[in-house]
């Protein structure tokens, strides 16, 4: 039996040792600071030709934020590469042929890439929302006014919990490409577009990312959108069962298939 | 130790491997030959245990791979030289794999050295020819100084410095009492590596033995004989006094006489009897790639010719009594007549119908039993005899052989059929 620790150390020798790991990490820390920092600048420049209810629930630390939009896109590849790329190279077979225990494999890989995910994840969060509030300037906020600090902590969670998602797609569908070719679209066009139409918005609710990105909102009508019927932590819930919802089915098709 | 029984293992409609059961022994390198897709490779997937056979089981040292406590230090295993992430290094690849087992870093190094790859052992692995993949390949295997090793193709790419070096590490690690499992297509190399032979065709096992029992059984060494071409009545004259003698004739393209069973001195004696004279006698072995090749070739010959014989073969002759006839033209295996094996679609046993018991069930009833030969008239005018021919005894041996292997799930297994009650045992 291949011990945890061992696996763990091993895949942990695997994700540092491949360059996508950086660069997709990088990518995703850097286009969503930038872009947060860029539509904070946009925001508190054009402050004044905002509507009326949108100056009333002007959100600063969602604001902030507003780079995740994109930069959750790279840490969909960072997932979707850590586990594809076991399949796309054959790999897999190298490692199941020395892991036989596949569930000790593939969770192992995805608690390594989802710690790292996740810590990427709030150093994100954290420079973001400062870099935001400095940009905004008057009409940015601090980490010590009220659920500021749930906001920030949320978003780097937000960021672990995506990459997550996507390892479990990856798992599931056993190809980077594949699992790219559903993920990018959905998080980027299908998801945002489909929570901005009236009726189908009740649906869209419970995406992962809508459900999720809502512990971001200070306020909870932020920007004049409409409230969520879940407080923010349940829109994690929702997020995290949809993540588990994900991991239980790539461990079943893991397990059940032929490598 | 590896020990197969009654492996089986279907993707969708199509059998891969049918039946399988064999032991792999300790001590000694074992050849594991077959075409191309006669389903070596899904046999090592399943001895490792990546694929679940769909029947039977596999054990490696008595436990299924799954099983294996520490499963990297028992057993060793190259599957597929490209199976690396390619911008990996390959020091990190294998310290990956290392640190699976509580391998130390400084053992890497090691194999490293052991397959030549030091001086590229921190460039990407993406870079590297199918030479160096094989060896990083080998490598991996080693990292754990396993009892078992598992090699598919370790030849492929190699250049002839390591092509020997293969060979000799094979045999090394054979002598130093490891279980040695190396797949191939090249008897040739097999027949200068290995001290064993498991061979499939169509995923079924051909043979198991050693590759000097091997040689013997399935390519019986032969005479040719060569009648004086200016007697026309000369050939058939001496055909048919072989035949009468006990010996096996077969025909070559070019009008010379394949002769088995009978010894030299004899076969001179007949002739000189017969008053025909003989413009070549000579001695012919057998190379191992030959009796190879013929084994195969049989398989696959008997499967995609069995269909069409029945609308082609001439009406049994009511002159057929040996006389006078046309002795079968060999099929020129080392040569011509080579073909991959038909499609996967087209094995018999791939469906997933009604049990596969009855086609088979038929041919040896027929195929012993010589075949309708055609007397020389018809062989002069209909050009079926290449594919319609009686098969050389080693081929009907082997359709009884191959037929046998079928577990008629309908029949009780009695005592002869020890593999088909392995097989339900198993169930």
């Amino acid at each position: 039996m291949a011990s945890v620790p061992a696996v763990l150390q091993s895949e942990w020798t695997k994700i540092r040792t491949v360059a996508s790991t950086i660069w997709t990490l990088a990518i995703a820390f850097l286009v969503t600071v930038a872009m947060g920092f860029a539509l904070s600048l946009l925001f508190s420049t054009t402050f004044d030709d905002l509507s009326e209810a949108e100056r009333t629930t002007f959100d600063p630390t969602f604001v902030s934020f507003s780079g995740m939009i994109l930069g959750q896109l790279a840490m969909v590849v960072f997932g979707v590469l850590v586990v594809g790329s076991e399949y796309s190279s054959g790999m897999i077979r190298t490692s199941l042929a020395a892991v036989p225990q596949r569930g000790t494999f593939i969770f192992s890989k995805i608690f390594v890439a989802g710690m790292l995910a996740l810590i990427v994840g709030f150093i994100t969060g954290f420079v973001s929302f400062f870099l935001g509030q400095a940009a905004l300037g008057d009409h940015g906020t601090t980490i010590g006014e009220p659920h500021v600090l749930r906001a920030v902590i949320g978003s780097g969670l937000y960021m672990g919990l995506i990459a997550l998602f996507s390892m479990g797609v990856a798992t599931m569908l056993r190809s980077s490409m594949l699992s790219l070719g559903i993920l990018m679209p959905f998080f980027f066009l299908v998801s945002q577009i489909l929570a901005s139409v009236p009726k189908a918005k009740d649906v869209a609710q419970y995406f992962p990312d809508q459900a999720g990105a809502k512990i971001m909102q200070v306020i909870p009508d932020a920007l004049n959108s409409d409230r969520a019927p879940y407080s923010p932590w349940e829109g994690m819930g929702i997020m995290a069962l949809w993540v588990v919802a994900a991991l239980i089915g790539g461990y079943l098709v893991l397990k059940k298939r032929d490598a | 130790m590896i020990e197969a029984v009654g492996l089986t293992k279907r993707y969708g409609a199509k059998t891969a491997v049918y039946n399988l059961s064999f032991q792999v022994r300790p001590g000694t390198v074992t050849g594991f030959l077959g075409p191309n897709g006669s389903g070596k490779s899904t046999t090592m997937r399943m001895i490792l245990g990546l694929d679940q056979p769909t029947a039977g089981h596999v054990t490696v040292g008595g436990h299924p791979f799954r099983e294996l406590p520490n499963a990297p230090r028992q057993v060793g295993a190259l599957l597929d030289a490209k199976a690396v992430h390619g911008g990996r290094s390959a020091r990190n690849h294998l310290l990956s794999l290392a640190q699976l087992s509580g391998i130390p870093a400084a053992r890497v190094d090691e194999v490293l050295g052991v397959v030549g790859l030091q001086e590229v052992a921190r460039r990407r692995s993406s870079g590297f020819s199918l030479g160096m993949g094989q060896r990083l390949g080998i490598a991996a295997a080693l990292l754990g100084d396993p009892q078992v090793l598992l090699f598919d193709e370790p030849v492929n790419g190699l250049d002839p410095e390591g092509i020997l070096w293969v060979r000799n590490l094979m045999k090394q690690l054979a002598s130093e009492g490891r279980t040695v499992f190396v797949s191939s297509h090249l008897m040739s190399e097999m027949a200068v590596t290995a001290e064993h032979l498991i061979v499939i065709g169509r995923g079924q096992l051909l043979s198991d033995m050693s590759v000097r029992d091997f040689i013997s059984h399935n390519s019986a060494d032969f005479a040719r004989v060569r009648p004086a071409d200016t007697d026309p009545g000369a050939r058939e004259k001496l055909v048919a006094a072989l035949g009468e003698a006990g010996g096996q004739v077969l025909s070559e393209r070019d009008g010379a006489l394949r002769v088995t069973g009978l010894p030299l001195p004899r076969i001179s004696d007949l002739a000189h009897e017969s008053d025909v004279r003989l413009w070549e006698l000579s001695p012919h072995q057998a190379s191992l790639e030959e009796a190879y090749m013929r084994l195969t070739q049989n398989a696959v010959d008997y499967r995609s010719t069995a269909d069409q014989l029945a609308g082609f073969a001439p009406p049994p002759q009511p002159g057929y009594g040996g006389q006078l006839y046309e002795p079968p033209v060999v099929p020129e295996v080392p040569t011509q007549g080579w073909y991959a094996p038909p499609p996967p679609g087209e094995n018999p046993y791939a469906s997933d119908g009604p049990p596969p018991a009855q086609a088979p069930a038929q041919a040896p009833a027929q195929a012993p039993v010589a075949p309708p030969v055609p007397p020389l008239k018809a062989a002069a005018t209909a050009p079926a005899p290449v594919t319609a021919g009686p098969a050389p005894a080693s081929a009907a041996d082997l359709v009884k052989h191959v037929s046998d292997e079928k577990p008629d799930r309908t029949a009780k297994p009695d005592e002869s059929d020890a593999k088909t009650e392995t097989t339900e045992d198993a169930r």
